[in-house]
């Protein structure tokens, strides 16, 4: 081999190296920014803060660690989600629970009721209405919303992924996702009602 | 209140594919056709909508701050010092 080829060959996997480290940095960059929305999630899955951060740490971690494993292009948001709701299980943080076992929840309309039986039935009109059941209080009732429905509503309606998506993070076919949405929604607003309209 | 019919029941099983935008076109007209008609049922998923959003205000809690350093820490790509 030529000293000039040899010297290409070099120059070549310089420009390589470069390119990767180009791709990492920007991975490393995109995966930053969305911290903020991975904590929202993470902090309604977990009972406590400190457990949240703690989680979101080690999602970012191996999130670092396997950058390579992620497809440019697709939702990054969910990937990570799904590692952290992987580790979150792996930590045995929650025990699965059989969806079945939970009992048949209230139907939809059922808050609404409440509300209109407390506050009459012009109230559900005004946008105001809902503050009576306070922040504290949906905090308090999701927390008690079985983790099974509640994974699936927190990703949905907190964190505004599609059922595809949820099904994906979840591990679970995009049925499921539906059923456990529907009756996890409808369990959250029995809780609701119990807790702040008695 | 005691107004609840068939109709009604129909519309409150509809209600959430409804918001979610995900029924089928001829279910979307059976919803839509009886909320025209019915103030029970309209005023029912307006304060879902409501609901909706106000859950998702309640349960969104920052990160806290000093996160995003700890995080920014774990890359194994370090950006260069200027």
């Amino acid at each position: 081999m030529g000293e000039t080829e040899a010297g290409s060959e070099t120059d070549a996997r310089a420009r390589q190296i470069a390119m990767e480290e180009r791709d990492r940095a920007r991975f490393e960059e995109e995966a930053l920014g969305l911290a903020d929305q991975v904590y929202r999630v993470a902090r309604r899955l977990v009972g406590t803060r400190e457990e949240a951060e703690e989680l979101v740490q080690e999602t970012y971690a191996r999130a670092f660690r396997s950058w390579r494993s992620y497809s440019p292009g697709t939702n990054m948001r969910a990937w990570l989600l799904r590692i952290l709701t992987n580790l979150n299980l792996d930590r045995g943080r929650r025990v699965q629970r059989t969806p079945d076992l939970q009992p048949l929840e209230e139907g939809d309309y059922y808050l609404a009721n409440k509300v209109a039986a407390a506050e009459g039935e012009q109230a559900l009109e005004q946008e105001r209405v809902v503050e009576r059941l306070s922040q504290g209080g949906v905090v308090d009732a999701l927390s008690e919303v079985p983790h099974d429905f509640r994974d699936v509503v927190v990703l949905v309606d907190i964190g505004d992924f599609s059922y595809a998506d949820a099904a994906q993070i979840l591990d679970v076919p995009i049925g499921t996702v539906m059923s456990r949405l529907h009756r996890g929604r409808r369990i959250l607003k029995q809780k609701l009602a119990e807790e702040t309209l008695t | 209140m005691t107004h609840h019919d068939l109709g009604c029941e129909k519309c409150e099983e509809l209600l959430q594919g409804y918001l979610d935008r995900d029924l089928a076109p001829e279910e979307v007209l059976v919803a839509e056709g009886h909320l025209d008609g019915c103030d029970y049922c309209r005023r029912r998923y307006r304060f879902e909508e409501t609901l909706r959003r106000y859950i998702r205000v309640s349960a969104s809690e920052r990160m806290p701050p000093g996160l995003m350093a700890k995080l920014a820490e774990l890359r194994e790509h370090q950006p260069r010092a200027l």
